[in-house]
């Protein structure tokens, strides 16, 4: 479904990603693992269009979408959840929720009839599911701060996603929270099919709920494999997993 | 239940308001008519400016030159061709639109500080050309006397005129921000990132955003020439767009009635202090000092607050 090939990205002469490569099927759920400032979330950046790559190739569904602004790559069925909460503050939670699925029903550009009253039904479908209904009417900037986390992937599911990319997902949330993360990123796969390809700090969730992990160091992508493989392998082990990190 | 008693409170108000506004022309004096009109028409200008501003998150600084756009070419219209007055009138608000959309297109790849520096260059620019190309526009001295179409010729013919021409704008303009685009624009004042990321193409939706409002601005415009008869470079100058800018601020922002209850209050405070003193300027110093401070999210923006408070506090109870 997705294949990263060779893909480089440098900020003023650094080379952020040096060599990234990585494959997703459909229906996989694939993780990024890396120490900080291996690379992830640039990678991610680069996938949905926030970043240009300065050279390789991103193929979604056989497609070349390398360079194209991220309102195109969203469209085209992929949706990013940022790391750090990126939501429509002064909006309520439904509102929040409402921008996705307008744009991606194409009501974008629709002036005259009162959006109380358009993809009502299928704000509430996605409100439900996340369990956010009772939180509607919320002004979201006032939500905790799980709720809003919660939220932000709720939001990016507005555009009815093939692939959906979490940076980071249980970024600053409790152990309860991260948990129930768990349940939900299992739930939209078996539940929805999505694709899911996501990058985590937290080991446990990553080999709880991976198919396949990516391991990425200094920008480069050392290995794509099932957990098992990750486990065992002596360039991973030295690179990250035993260098005292948290796993 | 609190939205059903909250719509119900503010659709008697806005009655008991437009009820009065009619009548208005048999109850005062022909002074105070032209005063309200006066407040319609910037009243209208600022809440065209906030629909940019408060619910488009774009730091419109140099919105004046719309509205003096609008004004002139009706102005020019009038007195240099012999079409018939109607299409001066839909003249103003196109050529306002279009000005906004040729501006919008510079503009709109830069964000926040540097789009409004960069529209408030632009718009010095149409002034100068304004002042200075005396033998088109007047130069500084402006265009006056002009004649005027005979069913706006009147104090209350202008009066109805823009009456009516203004609660039209303004229910447009109401159902244009809660439409889906109205929506979509809101998320883009939040957060234009995450709008691109949902699949939002951001810059052409503030590129409409402002052809809309520019629009608005060109329709204030022929109402200034409706009410008074003459054009002048001021229109076009930097120092109204910061007024209309602060009535913005200090009605609040973020309400759609804010603008114009804050161009009520300046023209008002303006026309009261105007009378003692000439340094009207440092009244306003200190009110927008006074509404930093205290009043951050405006005048309307405040009661809202406590409105919806109240409300809160009610559902609670009722629990």
């Amino acid at each position: 479904m997705l294949t990263v090939d060779s893909v480089q990205m440098s900020f003023d002469g650094f080379m952020a990603v040096r060599d990234a490569n990585l494959a997703v099927e459909k229906g996989q759920v694939v993780a990024v693992i890396g120490p900080n400032g291996a690379g992830k979330s640039t990678l991610f950046k680069l996938i949905t269009g926030h970043l240009k790559p300065a050279g390789g190739r991103i193929l979604f569904k056989g497609e070349d979408i390398a360079g194209l602004p991220p309102h195109k790559i969203c469209r085209k069925g992929i949706s990013l959840s940022f790391q750090i909460v990126n939501i429509f503050n002064r909006l309520t939670v439904f509102e929040n929720v409402q921008v996705g699925v307008l744009s991606h029903l194409k009501q974008s550009f629709s002036f005259f009839q009162p959006s109380k009253r358009v993809a009502v039904e299928e704000t509430k479908d996605i409100l439900q599911s996340f369990g956010l209904s009772h939180l509607a009417h919320r002004v979201s900037g006032s939500l905790s701060h799980g709720d809003q986390k919660v939220l932000e992937i709720a939001i990016a599911m507005g555009n009815r996603p093939e692939l959906l990319i979490l940076d980071e997902p249980t970024a600053g949330m409790s152990p309860e929270e991260s948990f129930a993360t768990i349940g939900l990123i299992n739930r939209l796969t078996n539940d929805f099919g999505l694709t899911i390809l996501f990058c985590e700090h937290d080991m446990e969730l990553v080999f709880n709920v991976a198919h396949k992990i990516m391991v990425m160091h200094q920008g480069i992508s050392l290995i794509q494999g099932d957990p098992d493989e990750i486990r065992s392998n002596a360039e991973v082990q030295e690179a990250y997993l035993g260098g005292g990190d948290r796993c | 239940m609190f939205d059903g008693r909250l719509n119900r409170k503010t659709l008697a108000i806005a009655l008991a308001l437009i009820v009065a506004l009619v009548a208005a022309p048999f109850c005062i004096s022909r002074f105070y008519v032209y005063f309200v009109a006066q407040i319609l028409v910037i009243g209208l200008l600022a809440t065209s400016l906030n629909m940019v501003l408060g619910y488009g998150g774009m730091y419109q600084f140099h919105h004046a030159v719309f509205y003096g756009a609008g004004a002139y070419a009706l102005a020019l219209m009038l007195t240099k061709t012999g079409f018939p007055p109607f299409i001066g009138y839909l003249l103003g608000p196109v050529v306002g639109a279009l000005l906004a959309f040729l501006m919008a297109l510079i503009c709109a790849r830069l964000s926040k500080l540097y789009f409004g520096m960069l529209q408030l260059s632009l718009g010095s620019l149409v002034w100068a050309l304004v002042f200075r190309w005396y033998s088109f526009t007047g130069g500084d001295d402006g265009i006056h006397g002009i004649p005027m179409p005979e069913i706006v010729a009147s104090i209350s013919g202008s009066y109805y005129f823009t009456l009516i021409v203004t609660l039209v704008c303004l229910l447009v303009m109401y159902m244009i921000i809660n439409s889906p685009f109205g929506r979509i624009f809101q998320a883009i004042r939040d957060n234009p990132e995450r709008s691109a990321s949902v699949g939002v193409n951001v810059r052409a939706h503030q590129i409409v955003g402002q052809v809309i409002a520019g629009f608005f601005a060109g329709v204030a415009g022929v109402l200034f020439v409706t009410v008074e008869g003459s054009v002048f470079p001021d229109l076009l100058f930097w120092t109204l767009s910061l007024e209309i800018l602060i009535m913005c601020l200090l009605g609040g922002w973020f309400t759609f009635l804010g603008p114009m209850l804050g161009a009520a209050i300046i023209v008002t405070l303006r026309t009261v202090v105007g009378v003692h003193t000439e340094y009207w300027t440092f009244v306003m110093a200190l009110i927008l000092m006074l509404l930093i401070f205290f009043l951050p999210e405006g005048v309307l923006g405040y009661f809202e607050e406590r409105w919806r408070e109240r409300g809160a506090l009610a559902a609670r109870e009722d629990r």
